[in-house]
């Protein structure tokens, strides 16, 4: 433990003790494990966009994907969803 | 009719041996009438670690390709009367000399008898895991406060589910209440909310685990183990008796341990 480090300690600033930083690595990695074993997960996510969006516009349901990308220290979930028509009747 | 309870983890090393020895040998003691099954296939080591390695005739191979009798394979832990024994595994087959479809009949034919059907599952994820969770109603899943063990543990739990034994019950394993006070090892906490699942125990890293391997006795049987005590702990929650966690505060660990020497524990 350096000086730096042991004084944060004393002043209760924990941030940088190897415990959280085990916790957020863990969190990350856990997130794309999570995604790797359920795609069945990931079809319900789709099919439920598919319902929301398909209120607004009319899109290319076949083409639409969906995953989840893992970058640096963040893990994003990653839609393309071709629209094929827009539709102008929708009341708000 | 007893309950059939499979010890895993996915990791190896992080103690499914040692947890299920102490586990069967503590509901021994509780006057439960309880079967060990080793079903790490290859590489046993639940019989040394329960210091049976010289009794075994027949193991489980013998019993599920129809060699000799379940009753002849088991083996009687002398220091219970009748309510403790321990089916080993064979050494020199593999995982494949078993089929889930055996362990199914296996199991249902040994809780027919025993309060607690106890299965010591290999690490893995492979048939060895599968055959070892095949005949399980519950699970418990043991991991270490370190990230490679949190991380098979919580694929192991996905396994479970995915495998319709829900709601496993997880054993911290080796904590080290000092290095969590520093803020150098996860905290109980901070596990559960990782793996989401409901705490059955926590056990301290012990050196008196080291010495009770070596001896081939359980250290539940030591009254002066603190990993003791816990497994003591964890066996009667499993009776379904409410048992607090036991203090594991570093400042009261000489102390307490002091007390408890010269008799002053409460």
């Amino acid at each position: 433990m350096s000086l730096i480090d042991f004084l944060q300690r004393v002043l209760g600033k924990e941030t940088n003790t190897s415990k959280n930083v085990a916790k957020e690595r863990l969190r990350l990695v856990l997130v794309h494990d999570r995604s790797s074993i359920s795609p069945h997960i990931l079809n319900a996510l789709k099919e439920d966009m598919i319902k929301v969006i398909s209120t607004y516009m009319e899109i290319d349901e076949d083409a639409l994907e969906v995953s989840l990308s893992n970058e640096d220290d963040s893990v994003a979930l990653v839609a393309n969803i071709p629209v094929v028509k827009m539709k102008r009747d929708y009341q708000g | 009719m007893g309950e059939v309870i499979v010890v895993t983890s996915g990791k190896g090393g992080v103690g499914k041996t040692t947890t299920t020895a102490n586990i069967g040998t503590g509901l021994a003691s509780l006057g439960k009438k309880v079967v060990l099954v080793d079903t790490d296939i290859g590489l046993r080591n639940l019989d040394v670690v329960m210091g049976l390695e010289n009794r075994i005739v027949y193991d489980l191979i013998d019993v599920s390709d129809g060699n000799c009798r379940l009753k002849q394979a088991l083996i009687k832990d002398k220091r219970f009367d009748d309510r403790l024994f321990l089916l080993p595994a064979a050494q020199t087959k593999d995982k494949n000399a078993i089929s889930e479809q055996q362990m199914k009949d296996l199991c249902a034919t040994l809780k027919e008898e025993f309060d607690y059907t106890i299965i010591d599952c290999p690490a893995g994820i492979e048939q060895g895991f599968k055959n070892a969770i095949a005949g399980a109603e519950k699970a418990l899943v043991i991991t270490t406060p370190e990230v490679s063990a949190v991380r098979d543990a919580d694929r192991i739990i996905g396994l479970l589910e995915a495998a319709e034994l829900p709601d496993p019950r997880l054993i911290i394993n080796r904590l080290r209440p000092a290095m969590v006070k520093q803020g150098d090892m996860m905290d109980i906490d901070d596990m559960i909310d990782i793996l989401a699942v409901s705490l059955l125990g926590v056990v301290p890293e012990d050196e008196k685990i080291v010495v009770s391997t070596n001896r081939g006795e359980p250290a539940v049987l030591d009254e002066m183990s603190l990993a003791g005590e816990a497994y003591r702990n964890i066996s009667r929650r499993l009776t379904g008796e409410e048992v607090p966690l036991m203090n594991l505060d570093v400042n009261d660990g000489l102390m307490g341990r002091l007390r408890k020497l010269f008799g002053f524990s409460k």
